[in-house]
């Protein structure tokens, strides 16, 4: 879709031969897992995978990253994700941090929003980085882990289930070869074709207006805010997006009419005025040009036999909220200990039932979300305009009208109502409940070293972790269980007592994390009884 | 709290005349702008969304009633 005179970074792998390609037609290689797709949902599950000790296939039908204008804002809580494969540091380097979000109507700002307004965060609540730099950073790390396989210009073809694994056809440029897997992790994008080829549907709400997206190369002094714009002056009656990515690129979204021809509006001589009555020059180049149609969707089931679908394979959604890759990320971060413990056999294959209910609820949440942000943007009538009329002109002088004004309603974890959680038995006035991710909080060392939960977390090697407050004895974890102690005699210091804040704890509170992080279960007046029951049902073994 | 709908106003005529008379000499587009703002202002004063949805349910029956008696005349 790239115009001929938008230029933009790419990189280039090479096709290699595989000795799986020269097996006897009658044996095909046999794999406990292959990945389809090296975007960063499979990239990072593949990753994640790696470093809890499986091998992993991962195939994909191009040869380069770097195409497209895509996802460009990555969550805190992506980037604690990432911190755990070892990339984050590099993604923040490069990226634009940014919380503030400024919301304009006509000539003037109607609100502004912060969506990190404390500190003792490791992480920020968001970076703008292109996606070709977060996938470049993720092939990167996948080159230190030589248990991933990932191989370039192998485009799937055919798929056949069978009882205990998958049948794959690959198409390479020497001619196509066959593979066995247990499982097939499909994270092929939102036009999947393990998604047809496993006949599944892929329904939904497509939206009429059409929006149009430009990465622009350009010097410019405006700070690094996400502002959004309700008719503009520059660009009247729709609505407007400026947000700043690394290299001095910009990505700007404008709204255009459902009637928009799509070629017309993307050459580059139609776009250049429109944006230099944005910026009030012409002193920019582009990096890109497109149009798009958004469209929110999700398939019934994530989860299709041995193949299972992450990212925007299984759902998708309009880009206002940041919601595709950091919900894809999410999926990987769930799937992966989940894949990892059938794999190995210490849970049922059943376990991987709670990947789709658990995912499902947060797919649901995004579209829900999207969707009310997509309508905002683009009324369906003309009572949906009047209402919205209401609201922006409501905002100026109320606080209840600048609330419902929405500019995006931008990505957090969803928290789950999951059969594996287990229901609070005391009474908890505060921080994370069964379901919900964990909050970051900073810890001292007892070297006085100043670090974060969150690296606590990643140290202990991201499995079943106990965290637990207070100067009693340490309790007795089941096997297999991690530590990390908060107070008391070796454990971490909570030098600003905002961890004991963030969970509510009290001397002896307990909270067990799942792997992904997310809270399992809590306890006031933890036994070694009750965080095994906990970790039996989260573990899906009952 | 569920929608209260026994008369809340110790004089309803002074609460519908106010109303009304907030419509006067605007065109039939200014009413319909100003009732969605009212509607806004009111739906956070209440601030339930349970109650909001009652209500909701309330007024759009008089939709439902109206298009059954359009059916019945055809």
């Amino acid at each position: 879709m790239a115009d001929a005179n938008t230029h933009q970074a790419k990189i280039q792998f090479g096709y290699r031969r595989h000795p799986d390609q020269d097996r006897p037609g009658q044996s095909p290689a046999e794999h406990p897992v292959v990945i389809v797709g090296a975007g960063p949902v499979g990239l990072s599950l593949a990753i994640d995978l790696a470093q809890r000790g499986q091998r992993v296939v991962l195939l994909d039908d191009a040869d380069r990253i770097g195409e497209g204008s895509r996802a460009i804002c990555f969550s805190k809580r992506s980037l604690e994700y990432w911190d755990r494969l070892g990339v984050a540091d590099r993604m923040v380097d490069k990226g634009v941090v940014w919380s503030v979000g400024r919301i304009f109507h006509g000539e003037s700002q109607l609100y502004q929003f912060n969506l990190l307004p404390e500190d003792g965060h490791k992480r920020p609540a968001f970076i703008n980085l292109q996606q070709y730099y977060a996938e470049a950073y993720l092939v990167d790390r996948i080159s230190d882990l030589p248990d991933i396989d990932l191989r370039w210009r192998n485009k799937v073809t055919a798929l056949e289930q069978r009882n205990d694994s998958v049948a794959l056809t690959i198409e390479t440029p020497e001619g196509a070869y066959r593979l066995h897997a247990q499982y097939i992790i499909a994270c092929d994008g939102a036009r999947s074709s393990l998604r047809q080829m496993v006949g599944a549907e892929f329904g939904g709400q497509v939206f009429e207006d059409q929006f149009l997206i430009a990465d622009v190369k350009m010097t410019a002094e405006f700070p690094t805010e996400r502002w959004f714009w309700f008719d503009p002056p520059f660009h009247a009656g729709r609505s407007a997006l400026l947000h700043k990515q690394p290299d001095d690129v910009w990505r700007i979204d404008l709204q255009l009419n459902r009637y928009a021809d799509p070629v017309v509006e993307k050459k580059p001589e139609n776009v250049r005025p429109r944006i230099a009555r944005m910026l009030g020059h012409d002193k920019f180049e582009f990096e890109w040009i497109s149009l798009y149609k958004f469209q929110c969707r999700r398939m019934d089931r994530f989860i299709h036999g041995r193949v299972i679908f992450a990212g925007d394979s299984a759902h998708q959604v309009s880009p206002f909220g940041a919601r595709g890759a950091n919900s894809g990320l999410e999926d990987a971060e769930n799937l992966s200990w989940k894949l990892d413990r059938v794999l190995r056999g210490t849970s049922p294959a059943s376990l991987l039932e709670s990947y789709h209910v658990e995912r499902s609820l947060a797919a649901d949440e995004n579209i829900r979300e999207s969707t009310r942000s997509t309508d905002f943007m683009a009324p369906n009538s003309h009572q949906e305009a009047r209402l919205r009329k209401a609201v922006l002109s409501l905002a100026k002088e109320t606080e209840f009208g600048k609330r419902m004004v929405n500019g995006g309603r931008l990505s957090v974890p969803c928290s789950y109502d999951s059969p594996l959680s287990s229901r609070d038995a005391e009474a908890w006035g505060g921080g994370p409940s069964p379901g919900c991710s964990m909050l970051d909080a900073p810890v001292s060392t007892r070297g006085g070293g100043q670090a974060y939960l969150t690296d606590a977390f990643r140290k202990g090697g991201t499995d079943f972790t106990l965290l637990s407050f207070g100067n009693g004895a340490a309790i007795d974890t089941p096997d297999g269980v991690k530590d990390i102690r908060i107070g008391g005699e070796g454990g971490l210091a909570d030098p600003q007592g905002l961890v004991a804040k963030r969970y509510d704890a009290e001397p002896g509170s307990a909270y067990l994390l799942r792997p992904d992080g997310y809270v399992a279960a809590r306890f006031r007046h933890p036994t070694r009884a009750g965080v095994a029951a906990a970790l039996s049902r989260a573990a899906g073994l009952n | 709290m569920p929608l209260s709908t026994s008369s809340n106003f110790a004089r309803p005529d002074d609460a519908f005349r106010a109303i009304v008379e907030a419509h006067r000499g605007l065109t039939e587009e200014q009413s319909a702008d100003f009732d969605a703002a009212l509607v806004l202002i009111l739906a956070n004063h209440i601030g339930d969304i349970d109650v909001l949805r009652e209500a909701l349910v309330l007024a759009k029956r008089r939709m439902i009633d109206g298009q059954q008696q359009q059916q019945q005349q055809q």
